[in-house]
């Protein structure tokens, strides 16, 4: 290979970022309210595909409500009501043709304590292909469980031990477990809610390097208080404040030049 | 200037920070007025305490340094807190460049004799020590008081230390060719003329630096570089 021929490579290797990517979840002018309380006002939000996403923002900001949106998480309170659209591929998820059940096997959730069904390993995973009819045999349905626990990196750690109860794993295995569980569906869009606040560092350091590992195939937005791992595992932030969003853009922006001020308050320590 | 960090001890180390450049920043600006000193009135002891005071400033620049990686590591800054204090062992590292070569100034203090080439060149080296001194001076003031438009005032300045340099080569390269008793104070003199416009070109790298700090974005246009000495030939028969 010579010199020219890198260049070239580097050159269509760069080629893709610039093309500009549809969004695979849109939200126009997204209101929440609990009860009296308006949560969010107004959030108007474009999340690109096999990227990661992450949101930050001080508690009771309303990052968490904003997520729970995304797969209809919010129609299980009695006193939630939102207006606005949120569309996932063009559609809008909140039409009344939409089933419920589907949406979330499309828009998958990991939430921030670990919780595995107590069940077996195995069972957790393959949970939801069975109740979704993805597997036609039981050695499809061991397929998948494989691939599951393979890609969520606990294969080696569990092959051996599939039918012990997925609660007697440590807080990092069940996270992952949990992960396996998610992505055993193959949904389109994963939504973590704080995934990693129960963790401990080197637990933290594996979920997040499997996040990074997992973009390739799927969509992933997070919610985290940490802003150091927003930082090393998202391309793009939202910041949130007082049910709205202050600022949007790429994470390296965001991090060495934010260009509202909240932002950069709240990211270097200085709200108050 | 935006509000304090909740924890004040950040604060309080990011004050300690900036204050020590400031420090330096007075020290070094001091070294340009004590070795001109020195060199016109030819005052040993006054160039030898040049050269000592050198070693603190060097200590200050690695001072500096322990600090701001101390704070990189413990703090994990980000936005403007990140630029200052990456910025700010750049800045230090400039400052101690910028010091060197008042040291190297005072070393050359007791070679330069020749009085007649002192007298016909000095106005031109105190213009620039005066220039350097003023730049020095207003650039560790915008680094302060965080002055965006001082710091670009400053970054123009160069131009006036090049032009200053331009003609000083020009002027000891007559002096050599008239008479080969001159070559070596002159020689001298355009080394310390030289490292001026060196010393000047860092306080112009400080500016941008304080730039980059307070507007989050380099220093886009082209430096102002008028230092044409490459150029210059002699004409011989």
């Amino acid at each position: 290979m010579n010199i020219i021929n890198v260049f070239e490579e580097d050159r269509m290797d760069n080629a893709p970022d610039e093309e500009v990517v549809e969004p695979i979840i849109q939200t126009k002018n997204v209101n929440v309210y609990y009860g009296d309380t308006h949560a969010l006002m107004g959030i108007d939000l474009d999340i690109s595909p096999k990227r990661v996403t992450a949101l930050i923002g001080p508690s009771g900001c309303g990052k968490s409500t904003f997520l729970r949106c995304i797969n209809r998480m919010n129609d299980t309170i009695p006193t939630c009501r939102m207006t606005g659209m949120i569309t996932l591929d063009g559609e809008n998820i909140y039409d009344k043709k939409i089933d419920v059940v589907q949406l979330r096997a499309r828009v998958g959730m990991v939430f921030q304590k670990p919780n595995p069904f107590p069940k077996s390993i195995y069972d957790n995973v393959a949970y939801g292909p069975r109740i979704h009819g993805l597997a036609a045999s039981n050695t499809d349905l061991d397929e998948i469980v494989f691939n599951s626990l393979q890609r969520s990196g606990l294969w080696n750690e569990v092959k051996d031990r599939l039918d012990t109860p997925g609660t007697a794993l440590s807080g990092g295995q069940q996270q992952r477990l949990c992960i396996a569980r998610t992505i055993a569906i193959n949904p389109e869009v994963i939504l973590m809610d704080e995934p990693c606040s129960a963790l401990d560092p080197i637990a933290t350091a594996i979920v997040e390097e499997l996040i990074t590992e997992l973009k390739e195939r799927f969509t992933i937005i997070i919610v985290t208080h940490s802003m150091q791992q927003a930082a090393r595992v998202s391309e793009q932030t939202a910041f949130f404040h007082l049910g709205k969003i202050m600022e949007f853009g790429d994470t390296s922006e965001i991090f060495t030049n934010p260009k509202v001020e909240k932002t950069k308050d709240y990211i270097t320590g200085r709200f108050g | 200037m935006s509000q304090n960090h909740i924890l004040s001890s950040f604060d309080e180390e990011l004050n300690t920070l900036r204050a020590n450049i400031v420090k330096m920043g007075i020290l070094v600006e001091e070294q340009y007025k004590n070795a001109l000193i020195a060199l016109k009135e030819k005052d040993k002891e006054l160039a030898e305490r040049v050269r000592k005071t050198d070693r603190i400033i060097d200590q200050m620049d690695t001072e500096i340094e322990k600090q701001a990686i101390h704070m990189i590591a413990l703090r994990s800054p980000v936005a403007d807190d990140l630029r200052d204090i990456v910025s700010t062992i750049k800045i230090s590292s400039g400052l101690e460049r910028i010091g060197d070569y008042a040291k190297n100034l005072a070393k050359r203090v007791m070679v330069v004799r020749h009085k007649k080439t002192i007298s016909v060149s000095s106005d031109l080296i105190d213009q620039m020590v005066s220039q350097i001194r003023s730049m020095i001076t207003d650039v560790i003031d915008a680094y302060i008081t965080r002055d965006i438009e001082k710091a670009i005032d400053v970054w123009q300045r160069d131009k006036a230390v090049d032009n200053l340099y331009n003609s000083l080569f020009r002027e000891l390269l007559t002096y050599m060719m008239e008479n080969p008793e001159y070559i070596t104070p002159a020689t001298h003199l355009l080394f310390i003329a030289k490292n001026i416009e060196r010393a000047g070109d860092h306080a112009t790298n400080i500016a941008e630096l304080v730039y980059y700090i307070n507007a989050g974005e380099l220093l886009a246009h082209k430096r102002p570089k008028d230092d044409s000495s490459n150029y210059v030939e002699i004409e011989t028969d």
